[in-house]
């Protein structure tokens, strides 16, 4: 496949996701402005101007017409997807990382990092439909859970807005109730990570998740009883996962961490996404290209593209060649 | 794009017309030509028009299509393709590269089933690494103290351990001035082991002293963009370098070209060892006897 490269952004990507119709591509970047494209010719659509820090996170509503960005100056924004204007700011006290619309996109839920004696938190916000005044009222969190130690990586709704799952730093998924904030379970130490959870990514029906860690492995979970399910081994530290809603693959993307990257092979577009069979758990092939540690991954809903972003800058969109669907291990 | 002066009567007419007849219709042009996309997507645009200086010029344009992925898309997502651009898209031009299909073939590469061949690649294109994983372990470098890869003296991170090139200093016979250091010679800090990051642009650039190949028998005016010139034809060059002395000025007679890629040093060895090269038949070898 000849996968197109997009550089739109001037550092490196931190997230990335397509839209429910698949049309859209967006991505986050350490550089302040997250941008939009078309997903089938990498087009791009246009950039979001306000924010004053590294982006780490988006998420969109159902019908694309709103996007939410947790950015690290401590602050989440809504905006209008088709004009880039922000609509409303949610204003925290320390940087915000992990966003997620429920179903319905009613609430949010916007994790922030543990900052200057501040704990780490995850908030559920009520988002209105409008941009009118009722938004100043609603600018405050709905519930606040406390309690994981270190950051949370990443937070997510479970099935039916009735639970919130989280993951971080302290290796331990946790899923708490969305109406109560009681944790509800905590993923089994003997089993979980051993090194801080980096991402997390739903299945396409919610019904099982993946988590990628700095142990190079990458876990599938079930969503409603946090049992192990599978586990995928890597060579490299896993920066982000996502996960096929057509086939059974599992795809990875990581690479060795910024500052250790003198020490490993300079070959040139080295770093690949690796693709997994997800219930045999064996390599199917790896897609290489990257010339940095790939620290975003998003499969498009209809199972036939994928883009990955990484720590060069660059967002690299693949349509598949239909010698991929017929892949037998 | 290709660009042929014609000076001659156009090739449509010439069996038709007599000599002199061909002049006067000179200032005629032959009609556009199009070669539709043929079974590889190859399509060829032929032009004829003047040139500044007046001269006739045929312009073949041949560019290739090829259909990256079918797009089909829902009734909203079609509206949303007739969006106006904003934030930072809205003075785009046409010219900016942002959206780029990459120039290779990128493949989803299985993985190797025990017994197969090892994939060739530029570092370890020898027959050590394929030697397989058994004693790999014992394999350490001494320079940059990774085991299991490649012995000292196949280090890729050479220059951490040694100082930059001291070919001005090094008397013509030593053969290893390319590829090796001296011991005992004072080592920057930022030259040593366990570098600092910046080296990681420049130590991608070192890594073809493996690719280094030595000219010897040059004539006494040969230069670098000579040995440029004669080496380019065979793949990309990444340095040039010509012995020169000081006191006269003429070169010693040797110099290194150092290629980005291992297969064309090979072939501009194996072409050019023996040519001739202003009146001096040339003696092209690899700079390290044992980098085969």
């Amino acid at each position: 496949m000849r996968p197109i490269l997009m550089k739109g952004h001037e550092r490196p990507l931190t997230f990335l996701k397509y839209n429910r119709d698949g049309d859209l591509l967006f991505s986050c970047a350490k550089d302040h402005n997250p941008t939009v494209w078309f997903a089938d010719n990498g087009e791009r659509l246009g950039t979001y101007r306000g924010h004053n820090g590294a982006v780490w996170s988006c998420d969109i509503s159902r019908d694309s017409s709103r996007l939410i960005t947790g950015s690290a100056d401590q602050t989440a924004k809504i905006w209008d997807v088709k004009s880039g204007t922000p609509l409303f700011t949610f204003n925290f006290d320390s940087p915000a990382r992990s966003v997620d619309f429920a179903v319905g996109d009613q609430i949010a839920v916007i994790t922030t990092d543990p900052f200057m004696g501040l704990t780490s938190a995850i908030h559920i916000k009520h988002i209105a439909r409008d941009p009118d005044d009722r938004m100043a009222e609603i600018g405050e969190s709905v519930l606040i859970l406390k309690g994981p130690q270190g950051r949370i990586n990443r937070a997510v709704w479970g099935p039916l807005n009735r639970t919130i799952i989280s993951a971080g730093e302290d290796t331990l998924i946790r899923i708490w109730d969305s109406e109560t904030g009681k944790l509800l379970k905590e993923s089994d130490k003997e089993e979980g990570h051993k090194k801080p959870i980096t991402s997390l990514s739903k299945s396409a029906d919610g019904s099982h998740f993946l988590t990628g860690s700095l142990d190079k492995s990458a876990k599938l979970w079930d969503t409603r009883s946090l049992k192990l399910i599978k586990t995928y081994v890597t060579e490299r530290p896993v920066n982000a996962v996502t996960m096929s809603p057509l086939l059974d693959h599992v795809v990875l993307g990581g690479g060795q961490d910024a500052s250790a990257v003198t020490t490993t092979d300079h070959r040139a577009g080295k770093f690949e996404a690796k693709f997994y069979d997800k219930i045999l758990t064996e390599e199917i092939g790896g897609v290489k290209g990257h010339f940095g540690p790939i620290n975003a991954l998003a499969f498009n809903p209809d199972g036939r593209s994928f883009a990955s972003g990484g720590e060069d800058g660059y967002v690299r969109l693949h349509h598949f060649d239909p010698d991929y669907f017929n892949i037998k291990l | 794009m290709t660009v042929e002066a014609a000076t001659q009567p156009s090739k449509l007419r010439w069996g038709e017309l007599e000599e002199d007849d061909g002049e006067d219709l000179d200032f005629l042009l032959p009609p556009k030509q199009v070669i539709g996309p043929d079974e590889n997507g190859i399509k060829k645009v032929v032009e004829y028009k003047f040139n500044d200086e007046g001269n006739k010029v045929k312009i073949t344009t041949t560019t290739r299509i090829r259909k990256l992925a079918n797009a089909r898309l829902s009734k909203r997502a079609v509206e949303r393709r007739s969006w106006p651009k904003f934030g930072d898209a809205v003075h785009e031009d046409v010219g900016s590269r942002l959206t780029m299909v990459s120039t290779e073939e990128i493949l989803l590469e299985r993985p190797r089933a025990p017994g197969t061949k090892q994939e060739e690649t530029k570092v370890a294109g020898d027959p050590l690494a394929q030697m397989g994983k058994g004693g790999a372990v014992l394999m350490v470098c001494r320079t940059c103290g990774k085991k299991g890869d490649h012995w000292t003296s196949r280090c890729p991170y050479k220059d951490l351990a040694q100082p930059s090139e001291t070919f001005i200093d090094k008397p013509p016979t030593d053969t290893n001035a390319a590829a090796g250091g001296t011991k005992g010679t004072y080592v920057p800090p930022s030259m040593r082991a366990g570098g600092n990051p910046e080296r990681t642009g420049t130590d991608m650039r070192r890594r073809n002293e493996e690719n280094s190949v030595r000219v010897t028998n040059l004539s006494e005016d040969t230069r670098e963009p000579d040995l440029h010139e004669l080496f380019r034809p065979f793949g990309a060059v990444s340095r040039v370098y010509v012995a020169i002395d000081q006191k006269t000025g003429t070169s010693r007679g040797f110099g290194f070209v150092n290629f980005v890629n291992r297969e064309d040093a090979e072939r501009a060895i194996n072409k050019l060892n023996g040519y001739g090269y202003d009146n001096l038949i040339l003696r092209v070898e690899w700079a390290a006897p044992r980098a085969n």
